[in-house]
C-alpha cells in the first residue's frame, strides 16, 4: 500500500493533530484511491461470489458436469431442453403456482388484518406488536420441527389430531395424505405464522404514513367510520405498502426450500423447485449441469414475473 | 427514509379510528386480537413443555398441559447426546451469527459511504453493477456459489459458511441510502479540522449512525442465525454444521427422540429470544427501513 495512506491514517488516528487548509486538497488521483479503498473490498468480493458464480453456471449450463464443476463435455442446450421436458421440474413448478395462490393473498390479508387490529388497541399496543412478531426469531427449520412433530404430527398425541380427537374425528396423517392433500394446511399455516409479524410491522409503518388530516376531511365530508374510510383512504394510501409486500411475497414463496426440506422432504407430491434442483446437484449424483441450467431457468422466471409485476403495479410510485 | 425513522419510533393513534359497529365491533375486535395472540404463542408453548417432559409424557395419548417434574436433565442428555453434535452446532453457528453480521456490515458500510460520498467519475457504473445483483434472487444462487466454493476446497469450513455471504448489495445499497441522507455539514465540520475520509467515517460517521448500524446488524444476525439452504449445502460434514442443520438431522435421524429435540429448539432460539428483549426497537426499525430481508 502507498505510503499517503499510512500518513492520512495516522493522522486521522490522532485527534488533536490539526492540518492546514491547504494540505486537504487533494488530487483527482487522491479521491479515486480513497474511492477503491472503501468500495474496493465489497466489490472484489462482489465478482468472486456474485458474479462469477453466475458465469460459472451459465457456462456449466451448456456442458456435462457430474460430480465436478469443470465443464467437459459440451451438450449445447440439451441441459436446458432436458428441464424444461423433465416431468419433475415442470411439476415442482406447478407446486409452486399451488403454494403461491395459496399463500400470497393470504400473507397479505392476514397481515393487515393484525395491523389494523394492533393500530387500532389503545391499551398494550406494544405487547400485540411483539407477540406477532416474535415468531420472526424462529427458523424455518424451528417451526418445521414444532409442526412436524408437535402440532401436525399424524398419531394421537399431535396437537392437531388430539384437538380433532375430542370430537371424536379420527386421527389424519397430515403430512403423507395426498388425497384430500392435507399436506397443504401444515406447510401453509408453518410459513403464515413465520412471516405474518413481518409484513404486519411493514403495514403499520405504511398506516402511520398515513396523514390524520385525510381521516379527518373524510369525516368532514360525512364518509362512514369503517368500511368507507378503509375502503377509499386506507387503502389507497397503502398502495405502496401492499405493492412491496406481494412482491416480496411472491418472491420469497418462489424460493421456499426449508418446510418442503424439513416436513415433508423430497418427494414427488409436493416438492417445490429449490428442493428438486437440491436433489438434482447434490443428491448422491451431483449433477450440476442439469442443476445449472434448472436454476438459471428458475431465476429467469423470478426475474419476468417480478418485472411483470412491478409494471402491473407500477413500481415507481412504490418508491415513495 | 425520513418518513421511516418518524414512524418507526412511538406508535401514535391515528385519527378518526371509532369503531364502525359501535360496541360489538369493539368486543369482536378484542376476540379476535386474544385468538391472534393465543396461536402465535402456542407454538412457544409447545416448545417449552416438550423440551421439560419426558418422552413418555409427549407421546402419552392423553394431553398434559404441563409436566408434573420439569426434566431439566434432559438440557445435559442433549448435551451428551453422540450423534448430533450440538455444541460444536452452537458454536459453529455463533462464529457464522457474528463474524458473518460483523464482516457484511463492514464491508456494507464502507461501500456504502464510499459510493454515498466520494466522488469518483465512474461512481455510477460501480453502484450499477451493485444494484444489478439483487435483480438475482437469493437462493437460486446456492448452485453457482457451492460451484465456486468448491472449487476453492471450502466445502465443510467455516470460511465456506461465512465468506460468500459477507458481500450484501442490498445492505450495501441500504448503507448507501443512509449516508446520502447524513448530515453533510457534521462532515464538513471534522474535514475543516483536517480529517480523511477515513477518519470522518469512522469518528463522525459511524459514532452518529450507530442506530443505523444496529437495526441492520440486528436483521442481519438473525438472517445469519437461522439461514439453512447454505449451510445444509456446505455443512457435509457433521463438524461444520450450524445448529439449523443440526436440528434438520435430528428430524431425519432413524429414532426421534422428540424432547431432546425440542430442548435442541429452546437453547437455538435463546440467543434471538434475547436479541428481541432488548433491541426490538432496532428490529422494527430495521424492518421498516429495509423491508426487504427474508
Amino acid at each position: 500500500m502507498s505510503n499517503s495512506t499510512d500518513v492520512r491514517r495516522t493522522d486521522s488516528a490522532a485527534p488533536g493533530v490539526r492540518r492546514g487548509r491547504g494540505r486537504r486538497q487533494k488530487g483527482i488521483a487522491g479521491t479515486t484511491m480513497w474511492f477503491w479503498l472503501f468500495v474496493g473490498p465489497f466489490v472484489i468480493g462482489l465478482l468472486i461470489f456474485s458474479y462469477l458464480p453466475i458465469i460459472w453456471s451459465l457456462v456449466l449450463s451448456f456442458f456435462e458436469a457430474y460430480n465436478t464443476v469443470t465443464p467437459s463435455k459440451f451438450v449445447g442446450l440439451q441441459n436446458y431442453v432436458d428441464m424444461l421436458t423433465d416431468r419433475n421440474f415442470l411439476s415442482s413448478l406447478g407446486t409452486f403456482t399451488i403454494f403461491a395462490i395459496f399463500i400470497v393473498p393470504l400473507t397479505f390479508v392476514l397481515s393487515l388484518a393484525l395491523a389494523l387490529l394492533v393500530n387500532q388497541v389503545k391499551i398494550a399496543k406494544a405487547f400485540f406488536r411483539s407477540v406477532f412478531f416474535l415468531p420472526t426469531a424462529c427458523s424455518y427449520v424451528v417451526a418445521s420441527l414444532i409442526w412436524k412433530l408437535s402440532i401436525f404430527n399424524g398419531v394421537r398425541f399431535g396437537l392437531a389430531n388430539t384437538v380433532l380427537g375430542w370430537f371424536g374425528i379420527e386421527n389424519v396423517a397430515w403430512l403423507s395424505t395426498v388425497d384430500p392433500p392435507w399436506y397443504w394446511i401444515p406447510i401453509i399455516t408453518v410459513r403464515l405464522w413465520l412471516q405474518l409479524g413481518f409484513y404486519m410491522i411493514l403495514f403499520i409503518a405504511g398506516l402511520q404514513r398515513i396523514s390524520p388530516t385525510l381521516y379527518e376531511a373524510a369525516y368532514v365530508d360525512g364518509a362512514k367510520p369503517g368500511w368507507q374510510i378503509f375502503r377509499y383512504i386506507t387503502l389507497p394510501q397503502l398502495r405502496a405498502t401492499s405493492v412491496s409486500v406481494l412482491i416480496l411475497n411472491l418472491i420469497a414463496a418462489y424460493q421456499a426450500f426449508d418446510e418442503f426440506y424439513n416436513l415433508i422432504g423430497n418427494v414427488n407430491y409436493a416438492r417445490p423447485p429449490l428442493v428438486y434442483l437440491y436433489g438434482i446437484s447434490l443428491g448422491s449424483i451431483q449433477d450440476l449441469g442439469h442443476g445449472s441450467a434448472g436454476a438459471l431457468i428458475l431465476a429467469v422466471i423470478i426475474m419476468i414475473v417480478t418485472l411483470l409485476q412491478n409494471r402491473i403495479f407500477g413500481f415507481g410510485k412504490a418508491g415513495d | 427514509m425520513a418518513t421511516a425513522e418518524r414512524t418507526s419510533g412511538t406508535l401514535e393513534p391515528i385519527g378518526y379510528t371509532r369503531s364502525p359497529l359501535g360496541r360489538v365491533g369493539v368486543g369482536l375486535r378484542w376476540i379476535a386480537l386474544f385468538i391472534a395472540v393465543v396461536l402465535f404463542l402456542l407454538p412457544f408453548y409447545l416448545i417449552l413443555r416438550n423440551a421439560l417432559s419426558t418422552e413418555a409424557d409427549i407421546t402419552a395419548p392423553d394431553w398434559t398441559l404441563f409436566p408434573k417434574d420439569l426434566q431439566w436433565g434432559n438440557i445435559s442428555e442433549l448435551f451428551s447426546n453422540t450423534e448430533v453434535p450440538i455444541a460444536r452446532a452452537m458454536y459453529n453457528s455463533a462464529v457464522v451469527g457474528i463474524l458473518g453480521t460483523g464482516g457484511q456490515i463492514l464491508l456494507a458500510s464502507m461501500a456504502g459511504y464510499g459510493l454515498a460520498r466520494i466522488p469518483y467519475r465512474h461512481a455510477d457504473k460501480v453502484f450499477y453493477a451493485v444494484v444489478a445483483t439483487l435483480m438475482i434472487p437469493g437462493a437460486v444462487t446456492f448452485i453457482p456459489s457451492f460451484i465456486v466454493v468448491s472449487s476453492l476446497g471450502w466445502v465443510s469450513t467455516l470460511r465456506g459458511l461465512i465468506i460468500p455471504t459477507l458481500f450484501s448489495g442490498f445492505a450495501a445499497f441500504l448503507f448507501r441510502q443512509y449516508f446520502l441522507n447524513f448530515p453533510k455539514e457534521l462532515e464538513e465540520a471534522a474535514r475543516v479540522d483536517g480529517a480523511g475520509y477515513f477518519g470522518v467515517f469512522w469518528r463522525i460517521v459511524v459514532p452518529n449512525s450507530l442506530p443505523f448500524f444496529a437495526a441492520i446488524a440486528a436483521i442481519t444476525f438473525i438472517g445469519n442465525w437461522n439461514s439453512f439452504l447454505w449451510p445444509l449445502v456446505i455443512g457435509q460434514d457433521s463438524s461444520s454444521w450450524t445448529i439449523q442443520v443440526a436440528m434438520s438431522t435430528f428430524i431425519t435421524a432413524q429414532t426421534v427422540n422428540i424432547h431432546e429435540l425440542f430442548m435442541a429448539v429452546a437453547v437455538s432460539i435463546l440467543p434471538l429470544v434475547l436479541i428481541f428483549a432488548f433491541l426490538q426497537r432496532y428490529l422494527i426499525q430495521g424492518v421498516t427501513q429495509s423491508g426487504i430481508k427474508d
